[in-house]
């Protein structure tokens, strides 16, 4: 305590709060040292580690197809980008291009995959902020997803639906009319979620201006994303180093002008919009063809080392594999996980906001922890 | 039976226990239309599994929390912490004793009251009584030995002492225009004024019903139970039987507030539209079925009200909820009291 003058009327302690791992809004076992004055947050320092099951190391006792299965489990909300950043990774490394039947149905795959993702960053986002009804219409049409890839492949979350050189299997007859029938459905969804959501006052006052983070900040910290992107950063994978067919559709990058959550919220809205949009063009285009690239049944890789990265919902996804010569495994594999890096960004979002804010700011940057830790 | 304790003791034990036995029904059951509305709202079924349609899903409820271990935190402060809950729920359920349910009616050459007590200070007496009902929340908060739980009677605390003047301005304007702080005065007022307060007083009605919905700590303003921020707020540690008195307690409190909107502002047990209709053929109808009818056709309103916000609106910041309270709600209550000061002294002369 201050002696003198300075002494306060009132002896004021900083409250040190410890926010999770087992706190119900902090999407897993995320776990925020916090300290309080009152209700303002002086500091937050994520602590992170609660799910950590050594992925990264357990890729390097496994083949290469025998680690796809284990990216699921990376984000797991968001399977099918996983394998894509995988694969795509993994056929630079071998030289491998996959047949355009196949690029397109991976790109309808992430595709979906993206918007069911989206549905639940906004089902968690709104349930923070204390609005729970857009959850169950978001679940609602998530579920829908789910059941086109649970015919597709038979999983519905964790998909290990892409194989390196292309996919597994072919579609099951009618699918495409059933997916087609759900894009030309979900724009309605969309307006739907706005409604209760876009034009309220409540849920405007509780995040324009919360969790600003300036475009120089947000590139110097790393972030991708509608994290950069509600920042005002034109930076999207799909449109600077296309894989897959991306180079081949049409598509637009949302971005916000405010930097704060509310335009986040904008971008993503938007963002699954594109999504149809690239959607139909895919369903559209999709050429007949084989959907597995010649590959040799056992992989050997050349010695070198690749990155490759794709654009998943939460931001850029990125592998850097190391590989020996003749390997089937890889020697060391490096997963780039955008909630890791967007997570970084916490601590400075919500310095000296209240701590209602911290929840909207978790939620905006729609992290997942099962990436974070690995 | 001598008359004098017929009429002072008897009678007055029935309607406690009668009155007791439906405000805990009803409860009960606001519970359940609770659930199965939102449910409905959100695209769910809600319960439907314990009894047809769910219906024994409260007496379920129940007895799952008679039957719960009740754990006492080890730092708590036991005893604060054991008499917290009774401190909100005594409260609650007091409050009813002066809500009059409908209009004296003859049984057996009697005349029965359906309420319990008509006393003159009526309004003070609910307005008094519903704020030591904070005490309790804030006791728990604190006795739990938990930041959350801490964090979450401070905030009702504020919430509920800085919604509570523009409510008490809000419900002087309908004194005002009634002219008696008893229950039964103020529906009899509105019976012979021809019209329901909430037209005249319609930004009073406003205040009146937006301030209860914070009293209640009901979702816009439920803050001090924001379970994505604080867990469950001051109830985060409490379980079995003591929790299920907060939680009853939560909801004694929005059928008085609703009660309250329904007295002062919507004419309590009268039937609708009193001088629109009169003359029509509807009027006698309307008055034949029993006031208690009307009285719960229009609390049951409010609290589609209190289920229908909890379906649609986000929820407030604690320091937005206080520039509400304070910067919206207190001026424009203040300015509605002397507007409608102004109204009756120009109108009664």
């Amino acid at each position: 305590m201050m002696n003198g003058p300075e002494r306060p009327l009132f002896d004021v302690e900083e409250m040190e709060i410890s926010f999770g791992p087992q706190h119900p809004a902090t999407h897993g076992v995320l776990r925020l040292q916090m300290k309080l004055d009152g209700e303002r947050i002086v500091e937050a320092k994520p602590i992170i580690g609660y799910l950590h099951r050594g992925t990264e190391k357990l890729f390097e006792t496994m083949t290469f197809p025998a680690c796809i299965p284990h990216t699921d489990r990376l984000d797991y909300v968001n399977a099918a980008h996983n394998n894509q950043g995988f694969c795509i990774t993994m056929e630079k490394l071998l030289g491998i291009s996959i047949p355009p039947r196949a690029a397109y149905l991976r790109m309808i795959l992430a595709e979906l995959q993206r918007l069911a993702s989206h549905l639940v960053w906004l089902a968690t986002h709104a349930v923070d902020i204390g609005a729970i009804t857009p959850f169950f219409y978001t679940f609602r049409e998530r579920d829908e997803i789910l059941d086109l890839f649970e015919e597709y492949c038979g999983a519905r979350l964790t998909l290990n639906t892409m194989k390196i050189g292309g996919l597994p299997f072919e579609l099951p007859q009618g699918w495409l009319d059933r997916c087609a029938k759900f894009v030309d459905a979900f724009p309605a969804h969309i307006d739907e979620y706005e409604t209760l959501l876009t034009t309220n006052r409540i849920w405007k006052r509780r995040t324009i201006g919360v969790g600003v983070i300036s475009p120089e900040d947000a590139i110097n910290m790393g972030l991708t994303g509608p994290p950069l992107r509600g920042s005002g950063v034109e930076w999207d994978i799909r449109k600077v180093f296309p894989y897959d067919r991306y180079d081949e559709v049409e598509f637009d990058v949302p971005i916000g002008t405010n930097c704060d959550t509310y335009d986040r919220y904008l971008v993503r809205i938007e963002e699954m919009r594109q999504s149809i949009r690239i959607l139909r063009q895919c369903l559209e285009k999709l050429p007949e063809g084989p959907i597995m690239a010649k590959a040799p049944k056992v992989l050997r890789s050349p010695e070198g080392m690749v990155y490759g990265s794709v654009e998943s919902p939460k931001g850029e996804l990125g592998y850097f594999i190391v590989a020996t010569e003749k390997g089937t495994t890889p020697y060391r594999c490096r997963v780039r996980p955008p909630s890791f890096v967007n997570l970084q960004a916490l601590p400075q979002m919500v310095k000296g906001s209240l701590v209602a804010d911290m929840m909207a700011v978790i939620g905006t940057l729609d992290i997942v922890l099962g990436e974070i830790d690995r | 039976m001598p008359e004098p304790i017929l009429q002072l003791l008897l009678i007055p034990l029935i309607k406690i226990v009668v009155l007791l036995v439906v405000v805990l029904l009803i409860v009960a059951y606001l519970t359940y239309a609770e659930r199965k509305i939102l449910a409905y709202m959100q695209v769910r079924l809600g319960p439907n599994r314990v009894g047809p349609k769910g219906w024994l899903q409260p007496v379920a409820d129940g007895l799952k929390l008679f039957v719960k271990e009740d754990l006492v935190p080890g730092g708590a402060e036991k005893l604060v912490f054991m008499i917290a809950p009774a401190i909100v729920m005594v409260p609650a359920l007091v409050m009813f004793a002066v809500i009059p349910f409908g209009e004296p009616f003859q049984i057996a050459g009697m005349t029965v009251t359906p309420y319990l007590a008509d006393i003159n200070i009526a309004l003070l007496f609910i307005l008094g009584v519903s704020s030591l009902g904070v005490f309790g929340i804030i006791l728990g908060g604190w006795s739990s030995n938990n930041k959350f739980s801490l964090m979450g009677g401070l905030r009702s605390a504020a919430q509920m002492v800085s919604y509570e003047i523009p409510m008490g301005f809000a419900v002087a304007s309908a004194v005002l225009m009634a002219g008696t702080l008893s229950m039964v005065g103020i529906v009899e007022a509105q019976r012979a004024a021809h019209i329901w307060f909430f037209l005249p007083g319609i930004l009073g009605f406003g205040i009146y019903w937006v301030c209860g919905v914070a009293e209640t700590n009901r979702n816009p303003f439920d803050l001090p139970e924001a379970e994505a921020e604080l867990v469950a707020g001051f109830h985060t540690e409490y379980s079995g039987m003591k929790f299920a008195l907060f939680y009853l307690a939560e909801y004694a409190n929005m059928m008085i507030v609703s009660a309250m909107a329904v007295v002062l502002f919507c004419g309590g047990w009268l039937p609708p539209f009193p001088n629109l209709l009169a003359g029509l053929w509807a009027l006698p109808v309307l008055a034949w079925i029993p006031g208690a009818f009307w009285f719960l056709a229009k609390m049951s309103f409010f609290l589609f009200c209190y289920i229908w916000f909890r379906g649609t609106f986000p929820r407030y910041r604690f320091d937005q909820l206080m520039n509400v309270g304070w910067k919206w709600l207190f001026p424009l209550s203040l300015a509605n009291v002397m507007l409608v000061a102004l109204g009756v002294l120009l109108l009664k002369g």
